[in-house]
């Protein structure tokens, strides 16, 4: 009580001193990631890593997918050490991996259990065999379709479509007269927007982006035949407008009921049959993404996965983070607090082993069918020297990928026809490749 | 009463055109207000409904989700902080340009003029090296020193086509007087051109608010403004449209009830020179 003025002052120097050690201690991770649902609940269920970790406080910074892709280019071409945690996908994994932008995902706790991750998404996710990120959900394309609309019209789906049968129902469906359409598929030109489907079509009609000498296939019949089926069967059965259709825009269209079919990303299951944000929900069937001459390479395979730059000044602490957001105890966590459906899905065997989530989750069975079935290593009819279902998996395809995008898309809008987009792509492709050393 | 009626006729028919120009300029952030108020299900419905159930959701997601104030803050911060910056530099430059050109001023403006004409990510990668190692990355420092600089040509020139416009006449009367250098800015010259000063600082204070590019490539966490908040709302996989509106519209918010209590000084400002 009596306390002198010199007391006082040690006493604050003491507490000034705590406060700088436990400073010192904290150590801040900064996350880079998309606002995706899944996303969104991890940095909601955060707070529970930071209570399970004193140590550790995390940054969030969210950005637009294509803008977190530069930031995170420059900062590791740069070597700034902004971000200690990247949300990346299957894409830049492996090229980056191989770069030696990567920290190698070694010494993984056995908790961890590793083999149960999905061996196609551990395989798009390393370089050389080794593992440079870890999967926080992963994704196939399925066929999603309106059971009501097929009961009334009389027709069935089979669970494992061909195009020419997806033809038949759009067909069969397309009433537009009633905002009803057949099919609705993407037509937003990008690598990973049109392409992504395209180049499925492309697998299954038996084509492939190069032959084994880095060739570009893009005149051959596959391609032609492919494409001009895509032209026709979304020009004409598919909703107006459909060339500036992405993800988000037929997820819409079918959640509003607008749509007969939808192939798109198996994440969708859970949007679509969610009563909140679907007028169909109820009345939604699911089945394989079509094959035509061939199934290999008809469904596509990706995962948006947690990675760690080597200019982070924080590995350990983010190594904790990264280990805890896709472990199997998150996955419990996410069950407890958001119902099980909402586990991240696409990566871990044992999600499909339990037969809770198989209930909660009816697409749950076909997403696992399509991870399945997906195979990076082998997606093409012919054999082909890249990787990737969906995407080549070299570091200019982002590039030439969008260019060819908008070609195709342009020919769906009717502003060229699909031989000379095709012509035109295969010039740009062969030129980027010859420019890159794959051709001599 | 003909020269009457073609009067009137006019007057009717300007200020409808002005309304409908109004309107044709607004309705952009009217929708963006509208979709912020709808469900993400009603905000991609086609045809786009007029008539809803609003909701106040959007914001209720924004707020729980970000921290607002944060971003709020940085953008006040940086952008008046820059713009305040920008005259400080801006108002003496333009006074020795224009009151003691030599014959190098021409060249001088139209070469400041020249900096903006360079797109900005052709010079991405060396400043963002710069302000790596000047641990400028994620500050709000660096920010400022970035909007400072982008902004001065425009500043400099806008107070210097202002400046012009004053007599030389006055400025000699008091430097007759015996005002000194100072005085004289002070007392005369900023008094008879603020209109002009203010829609000029208004102008660099909504550039730097809207500035998106260096917002985003410089910023992670710490200094990131408002910008970088409405970017945080796209998203590759699920619908937005009406959180980013949400977003969006608490972004515009402060910066339009900040244009909307200056609008007197920046329309004076802004027709400065023609009713002169």
């Amino acid at each position: 009580m009596n306390a002198s003025p010199t007391t006082w002052l040690r006493l604050s120097a003491l507490a000034i001193g705590v406060s700088c050690t436990t400073a010192a201690l904290a150590e801040t991770i900064t996350i880079g990631t998309v606002n995706n649902g899944d996303m969104i609940r991890m940095q909601a269920l955060s707070s529970e890593f930071e209570a399970a970790n004193p140590g550790i406080e995390l940054d969030w910074v969210i950005l637009e997918e294509n803008v977190l892709r530069q930031r995170l280019t420059t900062d590791i071409a740069a070597n700034s050490g902004q971000f200690d945690v990247m949300t990346i996908g299957m894409y830049e994994t492996p090229i980056w991996g191989a770069n030696g932008w990567l920290e190698p995902m070694d010494n993984l706790p056995a908790s961890y259990d590793e083999d149960d991750l999905f061996p196609s998404v551990k395989a798009g996710l390393s370089a050389d065999g080794q593992l440079y990120a870890l999967p926080f959900y992963g994704e196939s394309s399925m066929t999603y379709y309106r059971t009501d609309l097929f009961e009334d019209a009389g027709l069935s789906m089979p669970a494992a479509p061909t195009w020419d049968q997806v033809r038949e129902f759009a067909v069969a469906l397309h009433d537009p007269s009633n905002e009803q359409y057949g099919i609705c598929l993407r037509g937003k030109a990008g690598w990973g927007e049109n392409m992504a489907l395209v180049s499925t079509m492309v697998n299954a009609f038996g084509g492939s982006w190069f032959d084994m000498d880095w060739n570009a296939q893009l005149e051959t019949d596959e391609w032609k035949s492919a494409v001009n089926f895509y032209v026709d069967l979304l020009g004409n059965y598919g909703p107006p407008g459909a060339s500036s259709n992405g993800f988000n825009e037929n997820l819409a269209l079918f959640n509003t009921g607008k749509c007969g079919m939808w192939i798109d990303a198996t994440v969708a299951g859970s949007f679509v049959t969610d009563d909140s944000q679907s007028n169909v929900a109820d009345s939604v069937g699911f089945a394989a993404a079509p094959s035509q001459v061939t199934e290999k390479g008809s469904g596509w395979l990706w995962a948006w996965a947690l990675a760690i730059p080597v200019s982070s000044d924080q590995k350990d602490a983010a190594q904790k983070f990264v280990t805890w957001a896709t472990s199997k105890e998150y996955s419990a966590l996410v069950a407890d607090r958001h119902g099980i459906a909402a586990i991240p899905p696409g990566t871990r065997v044992s999600t499909y082993e339990n037969q809770d989530y198989l209930d909660a989750a009816e697409f749950a069975s076909m997403t696992l069918t399509q991870m399945r079935k997906a195979n990076p290593d082998d997606s093409t009819l012919e054999p082909s020297p890249y990787t990737g279902v969906q995407f080549v998996a070299i570091p200019g395809f982002s590039g030439f990928g969008t260019t060819v995008g908008q070609q195709i898309s342009g020919a769906l809008a009717g502003s060229s026809t699909v031989d000379r987009a095709l012509a035109n792509a295969n010039t740009v492709v062969n030129r980027e490749m010859r420019r890159a050393g794959y051709q001599d | 009463m003909k020269l009457h009626t073609e009067k009137v006729v006019k007057l009717t028919l300007v200020t409808i055109v002005s309304w409908l120009v109004a309107a044709l300029i607004f309705f952009p952030i009217f929708w963006m207000i509208l979709t912020s108020f709808k469900t993400e299900l009603n905000a991609f419905s086609s045809p786009p409904s007029l008539f809803f159930w609003p909701t106040l959701e959007n914001y209720f997601v924004v707020f729980e989700r970000s921290d607002y104030l944060r971003y709020a803050f940085n953008s006040v911060v940086i952008s008046f902080v820059s713009s305040i910056l920008a005259m400080f530099i801006g108002i003496p430059a333009a006074y020795s340009m224009a009151f003691f050109p030599t014959k190098r001023t021409q060249g001088v403006l139209l070469w400041m003029l020249s900096t903006k004409m360079l797109p900005p990510v052709g010079v991405l990668v060396p400043i963002y090296l710069l302000a790596r190692d000047a641990s400028l990355l994620d500050t709000r420092t660096g920010l400022v020193i970035i909007y400072t600089l982008i902004n001065l040509p425009i500043v400099i020139w806008m107070i210097y086509t202002y400046f012009k416009d004053v007599p030389k006449d006055i400025l000699e009367a008091c430097r007759m007087d015996g005002a000194s250098l100072w005085q004289e800015i002070r007392h005369v010259l900023v008094p008879i051109t603020m209109g002009g000063l203010s829609s000029t600082f208004l102008l660099s204070l909504i550039l730097s608010w809207n500035e998106a590019f260096w917002s985003l490539n410089l910023t992670a966490s710490q200094a990131a403004p408002l910008t970088a908040l409405i970017a945080s709302y796209s998203s590759p996989e699920g619908l937005f449209w009406a959180k980013l509106s949400a977003a969006s519209t608490l972004a515009v918010a402060p910066i339009l009830v900040f244009g909307w209590i200056s609008q007197k000084q920046l329309v004076r400002g802004l027709t400065f020179g023609a009713v002169k």
